[in-house]
């Protein structure tokens, strides 16, 4: 009995011992003349259409550098090609599937999942391994305020959002001979990290003007009726009305502000685009203003992709079923680039070296200037803000950019 | 929070938008209470998936009122259902088979959504129901759990994560020089709110059903020997309430929003009604209903939207303790 024991012991030892060698790193960073990049993001759950945009987007940017000869590191030319996990739209799952690229398959470099949360989720785990990831999905401020170094956002951060509506209502206050201080404005956020971070950047605006904010509620997470909100906004006549709350909280109160016959002049949301207010509230959203990260109609561009108005034809031509082209695509697809630039000056796959060519990132793309700061967010490009006008979207701020003028007050 | 009171004295008017919102929204809230209590009562089942049946039958109504190509092409969600990619492949190849579905009024989507929801309703009790209704109550709490989960996961793998609407696209009036204003489809949605909840309280109390139903949930031994098909009795109650709970779902779509996982809410808020309201009590779920409905509005009012929800949790827990002190006062000590 003692000797089979001792065989059976010894037999699952070796099965263990060739197993944790089959596991470990096979170096799959790098698969003869292919660069692979890992993903772990959102294909099912409640990011999944989303998700959805930035796989096609990643795909797309991989394509377009594989098309143009691909990436030239030490002389050769190395094609992308990108491993994708389904993180379900769970934190949890997006850490655990971070391990897994990086120890299982021994991915080096990684593209970011859907969303601030995941995001938040997957940095401990790269910071942990030293691994560099371009993220092109995840806004919230506070991604980068904890000193991370591998991290690298191509987007604009959250308390961008709505400041620059800040700005329009000051300008327009400045246009109608009011001080800008006079300005009243009526804040709904909901209560999560992404819509606190607008917050955050609305009130540094709000100080800045010396603009006092007289409604400030928060809207819980599953909350699907601000009237309690809205009827405080209609005693109390604000000059501009902030919201911000996902697509829930765009077509929550597009449908109730339209029921209210809310009339305040100004009104800027977040997410008017993916909650797809215009289709279904039709013209009581004239006026709207929403901010973006990036505009189709915009006069930026790049070596790979031409201008962004090429990128939308492409990006229309290559998948079905588009109207519009989100933004969340096009981000995705500039992260790719700044990891094919990051190769190609870095010549190497040290991740080390990778690490601070990326840091020294300055490039021109169809996506706007991409620059990070120290602590990885993209500070060479604007929010722009696009007023809905006759049911259309037109960028109306900042004034560089702008293609029309900003309709005042709101009809 | 202090400015917000004397704002409504201030202007006084507003309390009249807050009455009529709340009483709008609370009779839905007191429809799908009206169910919970039928179930709970009839067959001591405490459903955790109404609010799931709410917004199923949401999604039966904003489905039928938005254009949809049948099979091919279908541009608002994506059924992942394997037998449902079965027939799209089938189908491409018949391309004849291929047709429009018309768009119908949510209204007209409300009788649809009973109908469906009520053959969903029986079909649950028998497969589910049937099985966990002589087991102790956390068998039954378990089950019906994973339920309301499992619907959420479908309804969000057929439809998508995203916020939908049904629009109705009636007028919107206004009072009091536009500070009070009172959309049509909110007034319509009482009064069909009204009009289901008569219907079936003369159901229950005239037909032959109905007191079948009543009979069992009086002593289910007692019913069984006079010859009533209890087992009947309860599929047909939980199928009620699961159709009670579509018509209360297509009114919510039609009046604030629907997404798969908002469900929860409204489970909630049926518990907190009948809690209150207490079993076999009827006007007293009324009256709790729009109570609720009301005080939702008020506190969102008062302390910020960010404590609307948190009155319906905080009510909760002050009802049961007052019932908690109340009981006691009677209890009896035991010799």
């Amino acid at each position: 009995m003692s000797i089979s024991t001792k065989f059976l012991r010894a037999l699952t030892f070796g099965v263990a011992a060739a197993g944790l060698l089959a596991a470990g790193p096979a170096s799959a960073k790098v698969e003869g003349d292919t660069i692979i990049l890992g993903s772990a993001i959102s294909f099912t759950g409640k990011y999944s259409t989303n998700g959805i945009h930035a796989k096609n987007g990643y795909n797309l940017g991989v394509k377009r550098v594989n098309e143009m000869g691909g990436v030239m590191v030490g002389g050769k030319a190395y094609k992308l090609k990108i491993i994708y996990y389904d993180d379900e739209s769970t934190p949890l799952r997006t850490a655990q599937l971070a391990e897994r690229l990086i120890k299982q398959d021994g991915i080096k470099f990684l593209l970011g999942p859907y969303s601030s949360a995941t995001t938040k989720a997957m940095a401990p785990i790269t910071e942990k391994y030293k691994i560099p990831m371009v993220e092109a999905e995840g806004a919230s401020r506070s991604l980068f305020t904890q000193g991370y170094k591998y991290l690298f956002c191509v987007i604009s951060t959250s308390e961008q959002y709505l400041a620059s509506s800040i700005a329009l209502a000051a300008e327009i206050a400045k246009k109608n001979g009011k001080k800008p201080s006079s300005v009243r404005v009526a804040m709904a956020f909901e209560n999560d990290p992404f819509s606190l971070d607008v917050r955050a950047g609305v009130m540094d605006d709000l100080k800045k003007f010396g603009m006092k904010a007289v409604i400030d509620d928060k809207l819980p997470r599953d909350l699907s009726d601000m009237s309690a909100t809205l009827t405080k906004v209609k005693a109390l006549k604000p000059d501009l009305l902030l919201i911000s709350g996902h697509s829930k909280g765009a077509v929550t109160a597009a449908r109730q502000i339209k029921e209210m016959k809310i009339k305040t002049p100004m009104i800027a949301m977040t997410h008017c685009e993916s909650a797809k207010i215009i289709k279904k509230f039709g013209d009581s959203t004239n006026g709207y203003l929403c901010p973006t990260q990036w505009a189709e109609t915009l006069n930026y561009s790049g070596a790979a992709f031409g201008t962004a108005g090429d990128y939308d034809k492409l990006f229309k031509a290559t998948y079905d079923g588009y109207k519009n082209v989100p933004y969340q695509a096009a981000q995705a697809s500039a992260a790719v680039l700044v990891w094919k630039d990051a190769f190609e000056r870095a010549q190497s796959f040290d991740t080390e070296k990778l690490r601070d060519a990326l840091a020294a990132t300055n490039m021109k793309t169809f996506y706007g200037g991409i620059k990070f700061s120290k602590a990885g967010n993209n500070i060479a490009k604007p929010m722009v803000l696009r007023q809905i006008q006759n049911g259309k979207l037109n960028v109306v701020a900042p004034s560089k950019w702008a293609s029309h003028k900003v309709d005042w007050p709101r009809k | 929070m202090m400015d917000n009171l004397s704002l409504l004295v201030q202007v006084p008017v507003l309390n009249i938008q807050l009455l009529l919102d709340g009483i709008f929204v609370g009779s839905i809230f007191a429809l799908a209470a009206y169910g919970l209590a039928l179930v709970w009562g009839v067959m001591n089942v405490k459903n955790l998936a109404q609010g799931d049946f709410v917004i199923m039958g949401g999604y039966i109504a904003w489905w039928l009122s938005i254009d949809v190509n049948i099979w091919i092409g279908m541009p608002a969600f994506n059924f992942d259902f394997l037998w449902i990619s079965a027939l799209h492949i089938s189908t491409t190849a018949i391309p004849f088979l291929e047709f429009m579905k018309p768009a119908i009024h949510p209204i007209f989507g409300l009788p649809v959504a009973v109908v469906v929801m009520f053959g969903f309703g029986w079909f649950i009790y028998i497969t589910i129901i049937s099985r966990v209704i002589g087991k102790d109550m956390f068998t039954s709490l378990l089950a019906t759990f994973g339920l309301a989960l499992v619907i959420s996961q479908l309804l969000n793998l057929a439809f998508g994560p995203e916020v939908q609407v049904a629009e109705s696209g009636f007028e919107v009036n206004s009072f009091f020089d536009g500070m009070v204003t009172v959309a049509n489809i909110r007034f319509i949605s009482l009064i069909l709110a009204g009009l289901l909840a008569a219907m079936v309280i003369t159901f229950m109390k005239f037909s032959r059903m109905g007191q079948a139903i009543r009979a069992t949930a009086q002593d289910p031994r007692a019913a069984k020997v006079m010859g009533i098909d209890t087992e009947r009795i309860y599929a047909f109650t939980f199928a009620l309430n699961a159709a009670i709970c579509g018509a209360a779902g297509a009114l919510i779509s039609m009046i604030w929003v629907i997404q798969p996982f908002f469900g929860i809410a409204h489970s909630i808020r049926s518990f907190v009604i009948v809690t209150a309201a207490g079993l076999g009590n009827l006007p007293g779920v009324i009256i709790a209903g729009l109570g609720l409905g009301v005080a939702e509005l008020y506190s969102g009012f008062v302390f910020g939207a960010e404590l609307q929800q948190f009155t319906v949790v905080g009510l909760l827990v002050a009802i049961l303790v007052w019932r908690q002190i109340q009981q006691s006062r009677h209890r009896q000590p035991v010799q």
